[in-house]
């Protein structure tokens, strides 16, 4: 099978600082790639360049066959592939002014053009499925923060992506609510989900992830299956980082 | 001589000066639509990224900004008709200056409203798929007009009392109506008593009704 995310040399700077340096990565149909790093190792701008949220400078990026170029992509090759790829954030960037049922209507009835009643449907079945279907009619400011995450994930699911980006998706997050959007995303993994996931809860990569990748410094330094990554990492950086995320 | 406050005369000049309502109400209003859409289209220009849209934009504001609205209305009424070879109607001229100079000042509560909302509201809807102008007019938009409705209210605030000074271009706006009444019957402090308390209704029932919008449009966030 193709792979849907493909990177080759893929460089990226904020100014003068190099952000990512040469990362070769693919991912396969299916598969469940979790990114751990150190804060501004690069992990995050790793993922939010798969949709094109920021440029990179230089190498090649090609998502679900649609390729991404540097410095910029064409409007209708970025809409493309934000069609097929949803992403869940760190801060949740629900939409304030719309009801939770609303802002999982939204992007079907504007992007796909399906009809209200039909929207409407699929987003109650989604809420059910994060397990909040009676909350649909409040506004997000009314849920907990674990209650908005469930949302934010619905929202990216109701456009039937076919591979979902998670950008520390529990950080902001009081950690009575981590488990139940872990819970969700391993539900997600099980169904066959194709996942790109940034996160610090070590627990959730070493049981979900199919591939753990280590980031230093805008590298990847270490990749392999989890407990390879975890129990017996090679590079000298990843064990300074492991025994000092694993040891609380 | 002691000065008594003549209740009569102040009555009696209602009726008169009421015949300058419609008109004070309409530079006020008729000024402030075409200054909402000046102070989008501008405040929009004004935040793109390009330098070649962002620049008229500037020079817009800060010329309306920056000048009296005074001197703005003499120099449309006076000056522009030696520009176009023909008298312009007053109460154009009147509607004109504050579409003008209100569209200054809102296409910067736009621009503050826009950038108000946080980068992450368009990076999700992007994120969704959702094309450029579809993120900003659905998601955006709502949320940073929330946020203008105080300083808009504001705006149409000063806007309806400036309209006041047009009656230096002849404008039978409120103030021009108690000028010409006082003319006849120079009772200037009961009159312009008078004139007063009607600027102060008229902005207040603004004031109360913006609270009102503000109260229903907060409700929701």
């Amino acid at each position: 099978m193709t792979d849907i995310v493909s990177m080759q040399r893929l460089n990226k700077y904020f100014g003068d600082l190099h952000v990512l340096k040469d990362i070769d990565l693919t991912v396969k149909p299916g598969e469940v790639v979790v990114i751990i790093g150190a804060s501004g190792s690069g992990k995050s701008t790793l993922i939010r360049c798969v949709n094109g949220l920021e440029e990179y400078e230089s190498g090649a990026l090609t998502v679900d066959s649609e390729k991404l170029a540097p410095k910029g992509s064409s409007q209708k090759a970025l809409a493309t592939i934000r069609k097929e790829v949803g992403m869940v954030f760190q801060q949740f960037n629900l939409f304030p002014h719309l009801t939770v049922q609303k802002n999982i209507m939204l992007a079907p009835m504007k992007v796909k053009e399906v009809d209200k009643s039909a929207a409407a449907k699929t987003a109650m079945r989604l809420l059910d499925r994060v397990g909040i279907g009676s909350q649909a009619d409040k506004y997000p400011s009314q849920l907990s923060g674990g209650q908005q995450q469930r949302v934010a994930i619905a929202r990216a699911l109701a456009m039937e992506p076919r591979l979902m980006l998670f950008d520390e998706p529990t950080s902001a997050l009081d950690p009575e609510m981590i488990g139940e959007v872990l819970d969700v995303m391993r539900g997600l993994a099980k169904e066959g989900m194709t996942m790109m996931v940034v996160t610090h809860e070590m627990g959730f990569a070493r049981e979900v992830a199919d591939r753990v990748i280590y980031i230093h410094e805008g590298q990847i330094v270490e990749e392999g299956k989890p407990e390879d990554v975890f129990d017996n990492p090679q590079n000298e950086r990843t064990q300074s980082f492991l025994s000092r995320v694993l040891k609380h | 001589m002691e000065f008594q406050f003549d209740w009569q005369a102040a009555i009696d000049s209602i009726p008169y000066l009421l015949k300058g309502v419609p008109y004070t109400l309409l530079i006020s209003f008729g000024g402030l639509a075409i200054g909402f859409a000046l102070g989008i289209f501008f405040g929009l220009l004004s935040i793109n990224k390009k330098w070649f849209l962002r620049w008229p934009a500037t020079i817009y504001i800060e010329i309306f900004r920056g000048t009296p609205i005074l001197v703005q209305v003499l120099f449309i009424f006076y000056g522009l008709p030696d520009l176009i070879g023909g008298p312009i109607d007053p109460l154009a001229a009147g509607i004109a200056a504050i579409a003008l100079n209100s569209g200054a000042y809102i296409s910067e509560v736009v621009r503050g409203g826009v950038q108000s909302i946080d980068k992450g509201q368009s990076e999700a809807g992007l994120s969704l798929g959702l094309s450029r102008p579809q993120t900003f007019w659905s998601i955006v938009w709502p949320q940073a007009f929330r946020r203008m409705i105080p300083p808009l209210g504001n705006q149409a605030i000063v806007s309806i009392k400036d309209t006041s000074l047009f009656s230096v271009i002849g404008v039978g706006e409120l103030v021009r109506q108690g000028q010409v009444y006082i003319a006849n019957t120079f009772t200037a402090f009961e009159v312009y008593f008078v004139v007063a308390i009607m600027y102060l209704c008229i902005t207040l029932s603004l004031s109360l009704l913006l609270r009102f919008a503000e109260r229903r449009g907060l409700a929701s966030t």
